[in-house]
Parts: structure tokens; sequence; C-alpha cells
């Protein structure tokens, strides 16, 4: 496990004509666990959709395994799942339907598990009713399950435990712990603190916010 | 470990169309209102244009053409906003966009849902508008055609200006502006099809024109609209 994952070097951004964060560096080895902390508005959201490639906004470099991010994003983005801020979720459709229009999309999703995964976040017996009968939780955990259903390799999360109940986050966390063992690498931002997750890797933005 | 590859199944591009096409297909049937929404304001103006105008069978007659094409076109503007708007509030173009599959085989299926939930039902309702402003019937093949074929002209226009304001809170006013030109090409072939039609002249040219802007829609549009989402979405 000599290369690292993902590695960032010198990454800067600035939003509204203040830093967010200057000259950020780090590595994301195979198997380890990044909890990205800040308070509001220090950037964390806009981190993760650097990382993700959603934004473009920033100068510095990403790594994926060896190679610049832009070289590979095809196979960077079949490696990987992102779970933003709103569920993506549509209230017209049930869960399966959710997630079956998911997996038809994403290759590392597989089909065959998707009632599985609903089982796995609480929601079995919920499979056949529209999403926008269901609560706010429940909506996240629709999107959550695509998390038991996937063989990506780097997940990057942005609050996943927002809404959702303490025996779920509890659940949750032993999920990514899971992943983690098996040789996955997670990097999320949560307000959280992780207690059943193993080792976590901390990165502060506060610190790196710019002068 | 074992478990941990990536690409574990490849999806085809017919697939990737055809999952994107019933989704958005199911997404309208199950919001009846949005699928009958342009269908009313369609009937609506050729039921109200012989009241403000002229009910004059012979005056009707001569401008049919024209007033039935303009409808089914704002018919159309007024539903092109839906195309992005409900996936892009609730996050699901980012997870598309975020997908390894190509973002324009999404477009062009997103496009084909739009046109088969407003353009279809607009040429196929078209006849009734026909009747009731006094067209003849040697002209309701002619008008059926030209705008099945025109429609989706519209709608793959339509979807570029849809995906470039996609980002903004009110982008209706600016879709209008953005789109209007470019309708315009359309919209003279298309009723000068229809007006063919009544005057009983060939119709094949016209329809070829219309056909010859399809087939260019259909390769160029998907391009257009693919980077029109993208920018929208991470800028």
């Amino acid at each position: 496990m000599s290369q690292p994952l993902l590695k960032v070097v010198d990454l800067f951004c600035e939003r509204d004509e203040r830093t967010l964060f200057d000259g950020l560096a780090f590595t994301l080895a195979a198997g380890e666990l990044m909890q990205i902390e800040g308070a509001n508005g220090s950037g964390k959201t806009t981190l993760l959709r650097i990382l993700s490639g959603l934004s473009n906004d920033f100068e510095g470099e990403i790594y994926w395994r060896g190679e610049l991010i832009a070289k590979m994003r095809d196979e960077f983005l079949s490696s990987m799942l992102y779970f933003g801020h709103q569920p993506g979720v549509k209230g017209m459709l049930t869960p399966v339907e959710n997630l079956q229009w998911y997996s038809a999309i994403h290759p590392a999703l597989s089909e065959e598990k998707i009632l599985a995964a609903l089982d796995a976040v609480g929601l079995k017996g919920y499979e056949d009713v529209p999403c926008h009968s269901l609560s706010a939780g429940q909506n996240r955990r629709v999107s959550l399950a695509r998390l038991y259903m996937n063989t990506a390799k780097l997940w990057i999360l942005d609050e996943p435990f927002t809404a959702i109940d303490k025996r779920g986050v509890a659940a949750k966390e032993k999920w990514l712990a899971g992943h983690v063992a098996a040789g996955g690498s997670v990097i999320l931002t949560t307000h959280h603190d992780l207690t059943s997750c193993g080792p976590v890797t901390k990165i502060n933005l506060d610190q790196l916010m710019g002068t | 470990m074992a478990e941990l590859c990536t690409n574990s199944a490849e999806i085809s591009l017919g697939q990737l169309f055809s999952a994107v096409l019933k989704r958005d297909l199911l997404l309208s049937f199950r919001r009846k209102s949005d699928l009958v929404n342009p269908l009313i304001f369609f009937l609506m103006v050729a039921t109200l244009f012989p009241l403000g105008v002229s009910p004059e069978p012979t005056f009707l007659a001569d401008v049919a053409p024209g007033v039935v094409w303009v409808a089914a076109l704002l018919a159309t503007l007024l539903s092109l906003d839906g195309i992005f708007r409900s996936d892009y509030d609730d996050g699901t173009l980012e997870q598309v966009i975020l997908s390894p599959q190509p973002l324009m085989v999404v477009c062009l299926a997103k496009v084909m849902a739009h046109w088969m939930t407003t353009g279809l039902p607009l040429a196929l309702m078209s006849p009734l508008l026909g009747v009731m402003l006094f067209l003849p019937m040697s002209a309701m093949f002619g008008l059926v055609v030209s705008l099945l074929i025109g429609t989706f002209v519209l709608s793959l226009i339509g979807a570029i200006g849809a995906g470039l304001t996609v980002g903004l809170k009110r982008g209706g006013v600016l879709i209008s502006l953005l789109v209007l030109p470019l309708y315009i090409p359309v919209l003279i072939f298309g009723s000068g099809a229809v007006q063919a039609a009544v005057a009983g002249l060939p119709l094949a040219g016209y329809l070829a024109l219309l056909g010859a802007m399809l087939a260019l829609g259909i390769v160029l549009a998907p391009l257009a609209i693919s980077a029109a989402v993208r920018i929208s979405v991470t800028g």
C-alpha cells in the first residue's frame, strides 16, 4: 500500500474574496477514515465538492492513485460514491424505484442488493411507499441505502447523519468501520462525534482558514 | 478486499437511455397536472382566438396554420423549465454528473421523455384544433406531421435554455429570451408546411427542412445541453 488512494497538494479555494483554505495538503490511504471538521461556513462542503469533482473552482492538484484526477476521471467516478446535502430522492417514486434508478446510472451499485440495503437502513415494509409520504430522516435513509449496495472504493459523505436517529447513526458508523476494514476509504463531514468507527484522521479547516 | 473492485457491471448506453426515459415518463405520469397543463393551454388558445378576433370560417381557415403552430410553440415553452428543475433541486443532477455515464445520453433521454409528454400529445391533439379553426381536412396530415417533427426540435433547443437557467432561482423569463430566437426558423417552416398543405402544394420540401433541423438537433443539441447542465451544477 505504498500508493495513497487520494493525494491533495497545495489546494487553494476562495469564496467571495474570502480564502477558505490555502496550501491544504493531505493524503488518504486505502483503509483510512477521514473526518473534515470546521465551523459552519468554513468550507467543508466546498472541499468535498472539489474532491468529488463537482466543483472546478480551485487551484492546486488532486491525484487519484498517483495520477492527476482530471486524466482519470472515468475511473475515479466509477470507484467513488458521493452523498451530498440533498438526498437526491424523488418524492414521487418509491424507495425501490429510486434505488433502481441509481443502480442504472452507476456501475458500482448493484440492483440485486436493493431490498437487502433497504432492510439494512431500517426501511423494511416501506419499499413501495412513495417517498413524499416518508419522513425527512427516512428519505435520507433511502439515499444512504446506496452505501449498502455498492462496491465503490472511496465514499465521500457530506453530513450523512443529519436527521438520522441515534440507533441509525450507530449502525451507519459500524458500516463505515466495516468498509474501512475491508480496504475502502471514507471522507466525511459531520458534527457528530464518531465513537465506533475505529481510528479517525481529522482535518480541521478552522486552523487553515487563510488570512 | 475481494469485493471492492471497480466497474463490477458495465451498463450499455441503450440500457442507460431506456432507464432514464422510463423514470422520467413514470415521474410525469405520477404528476398528471404537469402532463395536462400544456394541453389545456393549447386548447384554450384555440378556443379563445375566434372569440377575440373573428368567428368567420374563411378568416379562421386562413390563420389556422399559424395559430395552431404558435400555440404549440408557446405550450412547449411553458413546460421547458420542468425538464431539469426538480432533478436540480433534489440533488439528482449532481449524482448524474458524478456517475461515470455520459451526460449526453442522459440529457437526450430526458429530452425524449419531455417530447413524449408534451410534443407528442400536442401533435396528436392538433387535428381537433384544426377542426375548431375550420382548417381543411386535406391539411390535417401536414399539420400533424409538421408538429411531430417540429415539437421534437423545440424540445431539443429548449432543453439547452433549460440547462443554462436551471441554476437560477427564477429562470423562466430568461429561458424565453434565450430560446425564442432559435424557435423562429422552426415556426416558419412548420407553419409553412401547413399553409402549403392548405394550398394543395407538395409538402415534401418543408418536411425535409424540418427533418434536417431535427437531424442536426439530435446530433448537436445533446452536446450543448450536457455542457449547459454541467455549468449550472458545477458553477
